[in-house]
């Protein structure tokens, strides 16, 4: 004990040659702008460095520019149905442009390439219908074919819809699916690393350097740094392709909705990822993620499935443009469809900044309070109060 | 010099910490000694404010820690982690530079110090392609990288090899050396004997001992003499003021009333043969630790 102390306590002078002083301005107080700037650096190199993370982003770029070039190939061709036509029906089938006539010999030929398969439907002779024929679907009404048969008066609309509603539904999955695609991407990516943290205990020597807030600042802004990187890679591949494939018009309607999505998504992601990361904090254990960021998984998905099935819907996306959790699909859509009035992005982009900042607030409070507490789940009321 | 007062802390109902006072004395290799859910990690996240007391403070130097002050403090939490895949040098460097060194000096520092820690080889493996020892000396590496100016590691020799201990010794000695107080708790208690100079024993949430090991060995240690002669040595127990603890033909252990009654001990016992030996017993740390928490 202090009898048998070391040689170096009793002459300070031979200190160890690691423990010299420093050339002055080797060293600086740590300040809360170079912490959060490390800390979002190595999330990012991080991110680079996983082989996963750089496979998926080549798939989803390869499957972004297929997407493009097979929707120039397919909208180039006429498409025509094959039906079977059985002896006698011919003469209706035989001058339509939208149908493929294969030749049957009798209604049980017809019926067996029907269910092989083969065509799409069958039309037969049938003396005692108005129109002198039948036609026979497999498992649904062949619509596509009747409306071929249908004798349709012409049509005159007084106000024309700006938009092929095609195209729409088009547009509002590829919304859809970015925004679903990068935010469950780089929001599990974010609740992994904390929980990485946690579960490896390095937050308590990071905790001893850092606040809890630079830590979650960090970790927020380098993972949306790499979220927009990848939108905007994705934006330019498909602006590229469409270019390239001489799909023009379609690209001077998209351009506004686009840069209101890359806004959108921006605050939108922060937000989530704000989300994700208190979540996370609340688990000890990788296996826990999936359970406790469900809600947060669920804030996402929701939009993408409700601009896919209601983007012919005018009240249900004028609703989903300022709901903040849908915004980010749901204005640019508008903005696209020329629903929106100027003032209303700005207006939604405001509702979206304000939530997103709540939600920082709440989330960075769950964070703090759950980061150091092991074991079991944290309650969220216990995470909210500390 | 780091000193905590009046440290309280409750988990619930659970009272962790009751009071805790002690000091940690510049320059001086504390050991912080307790059994299992003592106290010891809770105090010592306290002192780094990862965890924040119910009352009491914690100073250094007379003023009260502040989170600049903890930027410069080195700290060892009992759970190991570091980032499993980012490289020993790397992750070292990343640590230097989150306590503001620039990036030349914090690379210049980790090399050295991993050199030092026998991790002179490893320095672009990442941390979980390394065997339990040697993550546990990145771990060393990473209190230390930033040259703290206060340690305080929760059990640094835990899952070391005797030459991976005898290296994170000289550290520590060193750290202690050139001025920084030095508080590590530790189970193997011949360790802390050996190191330190002054320790502190905490248990059920309540420091029990604190000050020198003479200091506690003179407080709490029993003091008696062992005797060995040629000859037997029988006739201590018809010796005034005399009690006799253990004894085997020329050897025994024996308490003494007083000074004079150990004197008169010796002398007889040169009178009646040859004297071998006629010291005191050594009270080792274990003895004192089980005298004070029990």
């Amino acid at each position: 004990m202090s009898t048998q102390a070391s040689p170096t306590q009793a002459n300070p002078t031979q200190a160890d040659p690691t423990q010299t002083t420093n050339a002055p301005g080797e060293r600086h107080a740590p300040r809360f702008l170079d912490g959060v700037g490390l800390i979002a650096g190595r999330e990012i190199t991080m991110r680079l460095r996983s082989k996963a993370f750089l496979w998926s982003t080549a798939v989803l770029m390869l499957a972004v520019l297929a997407s493009v070039v097979l929707g120039s190939i397919f909208g180039a061709q006429e498409t025509t149905t094959k039906v079977a036509v059985v002896a006698g029906a011919s003469a209706v089938v035989d001058d339509n442009p939208a149908l493929e006539p294969v030749a049957a010999s009798d209604q049980d030929e017809a019926e067996r390439m029907l269910r092989a398969g083969d065509v799409d439907a069958i039309v037969a002779p049938a003396a005692s219908e108005p129109l002198g024929i039948t036609v026979y679907g497999l498992d649904s009404p062949p619509d596509s074919v009747v409306s071929a048969l249908s004798v349709e008066p012409t049509v005159e609309l007084l106000e024309p819809a700006a938009t092929d509603p095609t195209l729409a539904y088009l547009v509002a999955f590829g919304f859809g699916l970015v925004f679903f695609m990068s935010a469950i991407t780089f929001g599990s990516t974010i609740a992994q690393s904390v929980v990485e943290e946690k579960q490896t205990r390095i937050v308590e020597i990071l905790l001893s350097t850092v606040s809890a807030r630079a830590l979650l600042t960090g970790k927020v802004i380098g993972n949306s740094v790499m979220a927009m990187a990848q939108i905007l890679a994705i934006a330019v591949l498909a602006i590229l392709g469409l270019i390239v494939t001489g799909q023009r018009v379609l690209l001077g309607g998209l351009g506004g909705s686009v840069v209101w999505f890359v806004v959108f998504f921006a605050v939108g992601f922060v937000m989530l990822a704000a989300l994700f990361a208190a979540t996370a904090a609340m688990v000890s254990r990788a296996e826990d993620i999936g359970s406790v960021t469900t809600p947060v998984t669920m804030l996402v998905m929701i939009p993408y499935f409700l601009v896919v099935f209601f983007n012919d819907d005018p009240t249900v996306l004028t609703i989903m443009s300022y709901v903040p959790f849908s915004a980010p699909v749901g204005m640019p859509m508008r903005v696209f469809l020329g629903d929106a009035q100027w003032w209303e992005p700005f207006v939604s982009l405001a509702i979206l900044l304000a939530t997103a900042a709540l939600a920082v607030w709440i989330g960075e409070r769950i964070y703090r309070n759950s980061l150091l507490r092991t074991g079991p789940r944290v309650k969220l009321a216990e995470a909210l109060q500390g | 010099m780091l000193e905590l007062h009046d440290v309280t802390k409750r988990y619930g109902e659970r009272l962790a910490l009751d009071a805790v006072a002690f000091t940690v004395g510049d320059g001086r290799l504390t050991g912080f000694v307790g059994g299992n859910g003592a106290g010891k990690t809770t105090t010592m996240r306290i002192i780094l404010g990862v965890l924040a007391a119910d009352r009491g403070t914690v100073t250094l130097d007379g003023r009260h820690v502040t989170e600049a002050d903890r930027r410069r403090f080195g700290y060892m939490p009992e759970e190991r982690g570091l980032y499993p895949k980012m490289r020993v040098l790397e992750q070292t460097v990343y640590l230097a530079r989150l306590h503001g060194w620039t990036p030349a000096a914090a690379r210049r520092n980790a090399l050295e110090l991993l050199d030092r820690l026998g991790l002179g080889e490893r320095t672009n493996d990442t941390i979980e392609s390394l065997s339990l020892g040697n993550q546990q000396r990145a771990q060393i590496a990473a209190a230390l990288v930033h040259r703290p100016e206060v340690l305080v590691l929760d059990e640094p020799f835990s899952g070391l090899d005797p030459m991976a201990v005898e290296t994170v010794q000289s550290v520590l000695s060193d750290a202690a050396a050139s001025g920084a107080p030095v508080l590590f708790s530790s189970h193997q208690l011949d360790i802390v004997e050996r190191l330190c100079d002054d320790l502190v024993i905490i248990a059920d949430g309540r420091i029990r001992a604190a000050g020198t090991g003479d200091e506690l060995r003179a407080e709490h240690g029993t003091e008696r003499w062992e005797l060995l002669m040629s000859g037997d040595a029988g006739w201590l127990r018809q010796a005034p003021g005399i009690r006799v603890d253990a004894f085997d033909g020329g050897w025994a252990v024996f308490e003494a009333e007083s000074d004079a009654a150990r004197q008169a001990v010796l002398s007889e016992a040169v009178a009646r043969g040859e004297v071998v030996s006629f010291t005191r017993e050594h009270t080792t740390l274990a003895q004192i630790f089980k005298e004070v928490v029990r």
